[in-house]
């Protein structure tokens, strides 16, 4: 099967850092791939070599079956690209924008304006396509940077970032925008630090960390290899003496969360059987009793900071 | 071939983006054309050498400072405005990029050098062959437009007047040294050698030829030593910029 990027044993070093460290992964034509790691991690390195801008010191990636250290201009001309750090020219218009890297593209002037006009209308901004970006606001801004990626009709998408600082509104129509144009093919290689967004729209999320990839999985198989981080939340009818719950050997952690306990561990269904019996011997009520699982930014911190930062 | 004719192509784009942006920002005015303006008023009142005489340091000099007035403000300005990064993420070499740099500055150089020229022609002196004194000209700025932005590319700054201050450094000590002022035949020994690494000495000279006839060099040398400039000038700005480029990313 080909792949829509490919990555094998990537490394960029900046003196004596190394930013990415002989990281691998593949990801499926048609995939939303997320990308997590805190500042610093490597995900704009690894990023910016897989979108052409820089050379790694090693390994190799390919994207769109080429190969990017070989075939930069070819590899480049599949994708669209919404850097972390950019910015559209604030002296043009958005659609004088749009036609630069729809030419830089090389995509044909009828084709051009079709797309240009159809994507401008898609994402609100066709009324003001003759205004200059200097007088658009921030959402704007990345509305338009999304439209200029999406130009040429890329078979994969980068975007860095796509909705870090804007408003709920914005964030949730590129979020939406992201989801469709997944649905109509598109491969999207998502770097972000919103744990909910990369939830709700990638199929597997990679962990980077140090320059290394922590973990790569589903959202879904991420938590679940995460269980000694789910918990059970229960509130009694009087304060308890938690000294005596953590004595159960089922128990990780007991850790008071407002008027309610905070229960770590492995074996919730023990736990629950437990704390019946607890109450029952202690003459006291329930009031009410969650099992909550580990959520992906729990499973984030854990592989970036270990399970104690977690539970902490 | 065709690779290489599509990125030509992409750099004409650029060039075109570069004139939509640049040409209006106010240093490329104020080197561009208030700057060489006065110059060239202060190097023309009160001379009581003949205006052929003076003519061609006045063509020599507007040339070269309009020709190198945009080049050097285009790379420190898309660093800052942080567009340099989505440019390079398109499917477009260094080098188209470079190109394209060049070849907005060296528009706007011909655009406005043709104003002395046109002035001159209208005073009613002729130049000896006028389409080599075009073809020089052409030759010229594109020399001059690979200086300019061959001065933007270190150090990797994001801040125009950096660049500018730095060009500066740099473009008027040539004026001096390049016979706008002082024909090069008039120089002492150790003067026409330092002259001689000057790629303006060679258009000066060749403007002198082709209006009064006189020059140091031989013509076609003065033609050959701008064409080995413009190449030379154009090979160091690509690679120059190549190596600075991911610094300006960060």
């Amino acid at each position: 099967m080909e792949y829509a990027i490919a990555v094998q044993e990537l490394t960029k070093r900046y003196g004596d850092v190394t930013a990415v460290d002989h990281i691998s992964f593949e990801i499926e034509e048609g995939e939303v791939f997320g990308f997590l790691g805190p500042n610093g991690a490597g995900k704009t390195t690894t990023i910016r070599i897989l979108t052409g801008l820089i050379k790694p010191d090693g390994g190799k990636a390919f994207v769109a079956g080429y190969d990017v250290l070989k075939n930069p201009i070819e590899a480049k001309q599949r994708v669209g690209v919404v850097p972390e750090v950019s910015n559209a020219y604030v002296d043009l218009t958005a659609w004088e924008n749009l036609v630069l890297i729809g030419k830089l593209y090389g995509v044909q002037p009828q084709k051009l304006r079709e797309n240009a006009t159809s994507l401008l209308k898609e994402f609100g901004l066709y009324e003001v396509k003759d205004k200059p970006v200097r007088a658009f606001s921030k959402g704007m801004k990345q509305r338009l940077l999304l439209c200029m990626a999406l130009v040429n009709d890329p078979e994969v998408l980068f975007l860095d970032e796509p909705t870090s600082g804007l408003d709920v509104e914005s964030a949730r129509l590129l979020r939406e925008k992201i989801a469709q144009y997944n649905r109509d093919g598109k491969t999207v290689f998502l770097s972000t630090h919103n744990m909910e967004e990369a939830n709700q729209l990638c199929h597997r999320i990679a962990i980077i960390n140090h320059g290394r990839i922590a973990a790569i999985d589903t959202p879904e198989n991420l938590r679940a290899q995460s269980m000694e981080l789910q918990y059970i939340e229960v509130a009694f009818n009087k304060t308890v003496n938690t000294q005596e719950l953590s004595e159960n050997p089922a128990i990780t952690k007991v850790a008071p969360a407002g008027n309610k306990v905070r229960i770590y561990t492995a074996d919730p269904s023990a736990v629950i059987e437990f704390l019946a019996e607890y109450a029952k011997k202690n003459n006291l009520r329930i009031l009410s009793l969650n099992t909550m699982m580990p959520s992906l930014e729990d499973v984030f911190l854990k592989l970036i900071r270990g399970k104690e930062a977690v539970i902490q | 071939m065709s690779s290489l004719k599509e990125q030509f192509k992409r750099s004409l784009v650029i060039a075109e983006k570069n004139i939509k942006i640049y040409y209006l920002k106010g240093p490329v005015i104020i080197f561009g054309l208030v700057f060489p303006l006065f110059l060239a008023l202060a190097y023309v009142i009160g001379r009581n050498t003949p205006f052929e005489e003076i003519l061609p340091g006045l063509i020599g000099m507007t040339t070269f400072f309009t020709a190198t007035s945009v080049g050097p403000s285009i790379a420190p300005w898309e660093t800052r405005s942080k567009t340099l990064e989505r440019l390079l993420c398109c499917p477009v070499a260094p080098w188209t990029i470079i190109v394209g740099d060049m070849l907005s500055s060296f528009i706007f150089g011909l655009t406005i050098s043709v104003i002395p020229l046109a002035l001159t022609l209208a005073l009613g002196i002729h130049p000896l062959n006028f389409i080599m004194l075009l073809s020089g000209l052409i030759i010229a700025n594109l020399c001059f437009a690979a200086l300019s932005v061959l001065l933007s590319a270190y150090p990797p700054t994001d801040i125009p007047a950096t660049t500018m201050m730095l060009s500066s450094l740099v473009k008027f000590p040539l004026v001096f040294i390049s016979g706008v002022f002082i024909p090069v035949e008039h120089l002492p020994q150790w003067g026409i050698a330092i002259a001689s690494i000057s790629p303006l000495t060679y258009f000066t000279d060749m403007v002198r030829q082709l209006f009064i006839g006189k020059g140091f060099y031989p013509l076609a040398l003065d033609f050959l030593a701008l064409i080995a400039f413009t190449t030379a000038l154009t090979f160091a700005a690509i690679k120059l910029h190549e190596k600075t480029l991911t610094q300006r990313l960060s």
